[in-house]
């Protein structure tokens, strides 16, 4: 069987890695965890493409319901349509409206699911698809027809820790908390990102992202994909190595800081911080 | 297979439940691990925990499990656990080696004995030591202790591993910080807030499901079919009494923040001040100024049975000012404060207490004991899981 050993546009860690094969080998759901900018979705695109299966993605919202997921039965146009007297009308079938659950369990080739964001969608969600994600079957209420799965698909699941999920649900899926990555990592990630970068650069620019991400009390601690951005707008800019290093005290705060820090609170804090830390070295 | 480990981890209150247990089984048999463990290690991490707030405690498990050493805390059998005192391991020197240094230094056996003489010397050893090559302590060449190089050392105390050896995966305890029973920080704070939404958000009146009717109206081949759903509706009363003045003024306002930031999802919040236990009166204003005090009994009448109670104290005193009428710090008291808890629970059923001392030191202090029963047990400590138990406690 392929095992998914990191592609080469995504560094995955060991203990990752082991993760998605084992839930890959046991055809069990994987449930993703981690700070928001971590790579959790992008983590099944390269999945999908590493084991070359098609990917089904499912973006979860607020409003969402298990139900669409699983299929819609469409009364609206069926009203309409019985109506105008169309002769479709007669099949229900014709008004049953697959939902991506439907699609991966049919699908020709084994896919990859994603359930991006779980924890978005209301508490009982989760809940609501126990049997369907465990069986891999459901059940047409209109058409009486039973739905099941021709290969049991690789299901990834992310979540950003806004509510609990509940612990039947999580009984049937493997783990992974994907650790903020450290500085070996991160200046792997940035190699596969941006291959053949000035060493210099990404040396100096790894410093100032780790000092900003150390500034105790940031609201939102810049993340891989923010350090990504930085740096493609320093090449852009064509920033040199010493401009990051030279600490102006004109210049409190790094080049090009609206790619790191999102809001203005976060903004003051670092130049104040840098501001005494600077009076402090004299 | 692995039963011990599975019964560990169930000691550590780390919900593993059977089904996870022999999913670990089949991945094993489908040879996931590869009999090495480090791989081991990632896949019973994956596989048994569920929540990375557990993945410290189960760190320290796996640790005990797999190597025969105590745990850091060396929590339930009873063992007693050295503390290293921070200070006494601080660094203050580095120690640079060269080559044939490193190459002279002895390795002093297997890790068991390693473990046997740590322990030794430890029972020996009285204070802080740096350098030399026996005791514990830093920079030195002694197995045991950080910032120094010893090929078999085992490492105590250090954040970073320097020279990248004798370090195993799960001693490095990254998630200690995730952990659900630290106390409310910057990063707790947005978790424990959604906690008190959802304690916040419950009751039931009905408003007109417009999709709802649209559907059910369609399927009812257009008759009309009018379909109702609950509205998420704000009917919490809060009555909040905060202990100020005293060691704990910091996590009494950060309680204080928390749940003013709540406000908006609380039909009414009341908030009132004590110092150290509730007596006849109680004041509006933390600077507790005799003129907007307000007597307990007003309060009891003004706000209902239907409020929830919480208050927030380290319940830490003299055992006196329980007890004994007049035992209180500010004022002439006629009723003991225990009295005072007594009528306070006995108008408010739903009641509870929120400590910010960490729950483990509750034993230390008599006083706490006292409150903890006067509260019939609903003391909570100030972290996400206390916090959250709290709330549950108050809704059934």
């Amino acid at each position: 069987m392929a095992k998914f050993t990191g592609t080469e546009s995504y560094v995955a860690t060991e203990d990752l890695k082991l993760a998605v094969n084992a839930a890959v080998a046991l055809e069990r759901p994987l449930l993703i965890k981690g700070e928001p900018g971590t790579g959790k979705t992008i983590l099944a695109q390269e999945v999908a493409a590493a084991l070359g299966r098609p990917l089904i993605p499912w973006h979860i919202k607020s409003t969402t319901t298990a139900q669409p997921g699983l299929y819609e039965y469409d009364a609206v146009s069926r009203l309409r349509d019985s109506q105008l007297g169309d002769a479709k009308v007669n099949d229900i079938g014709n008004y049953i409206v697959r939902g991506k659950l439907w699609e991966a369990f049919e699908a020709e080739q084994t896919p990859v699911l994603l359930i991006d964001e779980i924890d978005k969608a209301d508490i009982e969600f989760p809940n609501d698809l126990l049997l369907e994600l465990d069986r891999m079957e459901f059940y047409v209420y209109e058409t009486r027809q039973t739905i099941r799965a021709k290969q049991r698909p690789v299901i990834l699941i992310t979540s950003n820790n806004e509510k609990e999920l509940p612990d039947a649900f999580l009984r049937r899926c493997f783990f992974h908390y994907i650790q903020f990555p450290d500085r070996q990592t991160m200046e792997r990630i940035v190699e596969v990102h941006f291959p053949g970068i000035k060493h210099a650069l990404v040396h100096e620019a790894l410093s100032v992202f780790y000092e900003v991400r150390d500034t105790p009390g940031l609201k939102k601690k810049p993340s891989t994909s923010e350090l990504l951005d930085w740096l493609k707008l320093l090449m852009v800019e064509d920033v040199t190595p010493e401009v990051l290093r030279e600490r102006d005290p004109g210049k409190l705060i790094p080049p090009l800081h609206g790619a790191l820090l999102k809001n203005e609170q976060d903004v003051h804090l670092f130049e104040r911080l840098a501001f005494l830390n600077r009076r402090e070295r004299r | 297979m692995f039963i011990d480990f599975f019964l560990a981890l169930r000691a550590a209150r780390i919900p593993v439940s059977l089904t996870e247990f022999l999913m670990l089984q089949e991945a094993v048999a489908a040879g996931l691990a590869e009999f090495d463990v480090e791989r081991f290690y990632y896949l019973a991490r994956a596989t048994l925990v569920k929540d990375e707030r557990h993945i410290d405690r189960f760190d320290r498990v796996f640790g005990t499990c797999f190597k025969g050493i105590e745990g850091p805390e060396a929590e339930a059998d009873g063992t007693p656990s050295v503390e290293l005192p921070e200070e006494w391991l601080r660094k203050l020197a580095e120690k640079h080696l060269t080559e044939e240094e490193k190459a002279q230094i002895a390795a002093l056996g297997g890790w068991d004995k390693l473990m046997e003489t740590l322990r030794q010397r430890l029972a020996e050893q009285q204070g802080r030591h740096q350098g030399g090559s026996k005791w514990v302590g830093t920079a030195g060449t002694s197995p045991f202790g950080a910032y120094g190089y010893n090929p078999e050392g085992v490492r105590i105390g250090q954040e970073t591993s320097r020279n990248r050896r004798a370090v195993k995966v799960w001693d490095k305890r990254e998630f200690k910080n995730l952990d659900g029973d630290v106390e409310l920080g910057t990063r707790g704070m947005k978790v424990a807030l959604r906690r008190l939404r959802r304690f916040a958000r419950e009751g039931a009146a009905t408003e007109l499901d417009l999709p709802g009717t649209i559907g059910s109206t369609a399927q009812n081949a257009g008759w009309l079919d009018l379909r109702f759903v609950p509205e998420r509706h704000n009917s919490v009363k809060v009555l909040l009494c905060l202990d100020i003045g005293g060691s704990m003024d910091d996590h009494v306002r950060l309680c204080e923040e928390l749940f003013s930031a709540a406000r908006t999802e609380f039909k009414h919040l009341e908030q009132f001040y004590f110092h150290n236990c509730v007596y006849d009166a109680l004041w509006r204003d933390a600077r507790m100024r005799r003129t907007d005090r307000v007597p307990l009994d007003q309060v009891l009448n003004t706000y209902g049975s239907s409020y929830k109670l919480i208050l927030v104290g380290d319940a830490s005193m003299s055992p006196y000012e329980l007890v004994q009428p007049g035992g209180g710090v500010d004022h002439w008291n006629a009723e003991p404060g225990a009295a005072t808890l007594g009528r306070l629970i006995a108008t408010y059923p739903k009641a509870a207490w929120l400590n910010p001392l960490p729950e483990r030191y509750w034993g230390g202090t008599q006083s706490v004991g006292m409150v903890h029963q006067l509260m019939e047990g609903r003391m909570f400590p100030l972290t996400l899981d206390g916090l959250d138990r709290a709330m549950r406690t108050l809704m059934t």
